[in-house]
């Protein structure tokens, strides 16, 4: 509690501001900030893709309107994703990095992605590619834009805008009287405090991250700012430039986006002219296949480590899922950086085109650690070390920064009080620590549990937190641990079949629970 | 799929006897080239998933071990229907011998139906609609408790 409060304001009247709410918050500390106040038994913050997945299941339990809300400064679950997966180079028509049975919209996966895209082109080819995969076919993905028309679907049948509150969250507190008040800027009620009894968080990345020497020369030349582009940032005009003017692209980062990015580099070479030079910069060169036993080794070669998704496919629910399920700490994420770390997929179309590119010139391969990023005329400088300790001059007209995103929780003003006020902790890994029915540890508030799902639970015991069906498995285990302590029914196989004939015929829920 | 080894066990003998058995009832007497008479077909269809289960477990424990030989530890879908090819062959071959027991002469043909259309319903479920009633089968690896 906080001490200066009796000593301020001995009576306990005087009005408050949200900073100034007390770590364990009571109705009457509400009534001081003069918030309109909102009940519902079960809240979801974040509003994308992983409170998507939390309704539906909470929806699958039985919950109706009044007892629900989706918060958040979406309009649908997908948007934030797009943004991201626009940016970084898979429009719409594209194909993501996500198996057919990781179906967002509903958690059996069946039918998946695959079988619904044949369904609807009336082309058997990417079902019989499911059938095929990974020995025959390289594994079936699914095109972005289907996936958004799956999301835009499944929220319009379990009635999201009647339970979406749009607005930001800026603070989640333990309530005096046990469960949680939520500190809401809604963009429909203003200042807003939400009683919840359990409370999933799933907002996502913090923001977009520079490797720290980008970020540094950024900050330092602001001038030639523009020429470090991060590939999650909009950066089209990059590409227009290119087509325009003879450039050298300086990219760094060998993962997913890397390939992505590479893929638009050398498409406009061959499709629209451009006159780029692409040299591809390697901090860790992967030449052969990683691991020493030959029951844990990971394809690789040519620079990149290949699997076909973020991490072995088993870690989802298989043998590695069990297994990681074992560890602990530390080990764990031992486990986690072995199955992970920086990695892409194996697609022939991407390394046919690189094998093109190395051959003429147009793209080339360099390994070496960063040691300086400096500006130079029309340019940026890049020096390296390379293995051998020889040191190496890399001049670009743009550098790209394909790394990655913002993963510390600190950075999240939400996470960061959760961390400094609500006994929330960090796990090996850096990031939120969770149990295994992602509890959010050492966050009960009485009969309240609070949840939370999606990148920022990286180091507990699921590694593909950051997925489609890491999200979907998360909730899939909230929703059983609330059965658990007896806030929900539990969803047996007659509750879950008939949700899936409701879902499969597209039948909307009733604002009471039911569907019709 | 990616099951676990215990995943693999459950799944293999509730499958087959649940969708296995239920296929043999209902379809299994009308099959081209069925025996001539209901009981004879299903006798000798439920010694087939009696094997199917007892000598498949072992089978299970092989096709264990291969998994370990690869990165993601999955189990292809299309093996998991090819496999049906070796397994039946050796099937064939026991009951030819009369193993476990005494069943018809039974012939090519009509195994080939029975069998095979009961491995190809097995392996279909296997492949989507269980997870309509188990949602967490495909999480656990194929385990039902």
């Amino acid at each position: 509690m906080d001490t200066a409060r009796g000593i301020a304001d001995p009576t306990g009247t005087a009005p408050m501001t949200a900073d100034d709410l007390p770590a364990v918050v009571s109705a009457s500390d509400i009534a001081r900030t003069g918030r309109r106040v909102l009940r519902r038994r079960f809240v979801t913050v974040g509003a994308g893709m992983g409170s998507l997945a939390m309704v539906h299941m909470w929806r699958l339990a039985g919950v109706a309107d009044d007892d629900l809300c989706a918060v958040g400064p979406l309009r649908s679950p997908s948007d934030t994703y797009e943004y991201l997966a626009t940016n970084s180079q898979i429009p719409r028509t594209e194909r993501l990095r996500s198996d057919s049975g990781s179906t967002i919209d509903a958690i059996w996966g069946w039918p998946g992605y695959a079988l619904r895209e044949s369904v609807e082109d009336r082309n058997p080819t990417q079902a019989l590619r499911v059938l095929g995969e990974p020995i025959v076919s390289e594994f079936f993905t699914p095109k972005a834009g289907q996936v958004y028309r799956s999301v835009e679907r499944e929220t319009e049948r379990i009635g999201w805008d009647r339970i979406l509150q749009p607005g930001w969250v800026r603070l989640i507190r333990r309530a005096e009287s046990g469960g949680y008040w939520i500190i809401v800027d809604s963009l429909e009620h203003g200042e807003l405090a939400i009683a919840a009894e359990h409370v999933h968080i799933a907002v996502g990345y913090p923001g977009v991250a520079l490797l720290p020497d980008l970020q540094e020369f950024r900050t330092d030349h602001p001038e030639a700012g523009y020429r470090i582009v991060n590939s999650y940032e909009p950066h089209e005009y990059l590409y227009d430039e290119l087509r325009q003017r003879k450039s050298v692209v300086l990219v760094r980062g060998s993962g997913i986006v890397a390939s992505r990015v590479l893929q638009r580099l050398l498409d406009d070479i061959e499709q629209h002219g451009a006159k780029t030079e692409v040299i591809h910069l390697f901090r860790t060169y992967v030449g052969d296949s990683q691991g020493t036993s030959a029951r844990f080794r990971r394809p690789g070669g040519g620079g990149f480590a290949y699997q076909a998704f973020n991490y072995p496919k088993s870690s989802w629910g298989g043998q590695l899922r069990a297994e990681l399920e074992t560890l602990d700490g530390e080990q764990r994420a031992a486990l986690i950086d072995k199955m992970g770390g920086t990695n892409t997929a194996p697609r022939r179309s991407w390394r046919r085109q690189l094998k093109r590119h190395t051959k003429t010139g147009t793209y080339r391969q360099v390994h070496g650690v960063v040691t300086g990023v400096a500006p130079i005329d029309e340019a940026i400088r890049t020096t390296i070390r390379r293995q051998d300790g020889s040191v190496g001059v890399l001049d670009a007209t743009y550098v790209l920064d394909a790394t990655g995103l913002q993963a510390d929780p600190a950075t999240h003003p939400l996470y960061a009080d959760l961390i400094a006020r609500s006994g929330a902790r960090r796990n090996p890994k850096g990031r939120l620590a969770v149990e295994p029915t992602f509890e959010v540890t050492g966050t009960a508030s009485g009969s309240g549990r609070m949840y939370a799902s999606g990148a920022m639970t990286l180091g507990g015991v699921y590694a593909g937190v950051d997925s489609f069906l890491g999200l979907q498995y998360a909730a899939l285990r909230a929703v059983d641990h609330m059965a658990e302590i007896g806030a929900l029914p539990r969803i047996g196989p007659i509750r879950s079949a008939t949700g899936w004939l409701k879902w499969a015929t597209n039948r909307p829920y009733r604002p009471d629970g039911d569907s019709r | 799929m990616t099951p676990t080894l215990l995943g693999r066990l459950q799944t293999r003998w509730v499958m087959v006897w649940t969708v296995g058995l239920a296929w043999l009832l209902l379809v299994g007497p009308w099959l081209p080239l069925a025996g001539p008479t209901t009981s004879a077909v299903y006798f000798t269809g439920i010694t087939t998933l009696v094997l199917v289960s007892v000598i498949g477990t072992g089978w299970e424990l092989i096709y264990h071990a291969i998994q370990q030989y690869r990165w993601d530890k999955d189990w292809p879908t299309l093996l998991g229907l090819l496999v049906g090819l070796t397994e039946g062959a050796v099937i064939y071959r026991l009951l030819s011998l009369d193993i476990p027991w005494d069943v018809d002469p039974i012939t090519p043909a009509p195994f080939a139906w029975q069998f095979g259309s009961v491995w190809l319903a097995i392996w279909a479920v296997t492949n989507g609609p269980i997870r309509i009633l188990f949602p967490r089968w495909r999480f656990a690896g194929g385990r039902f408790w």
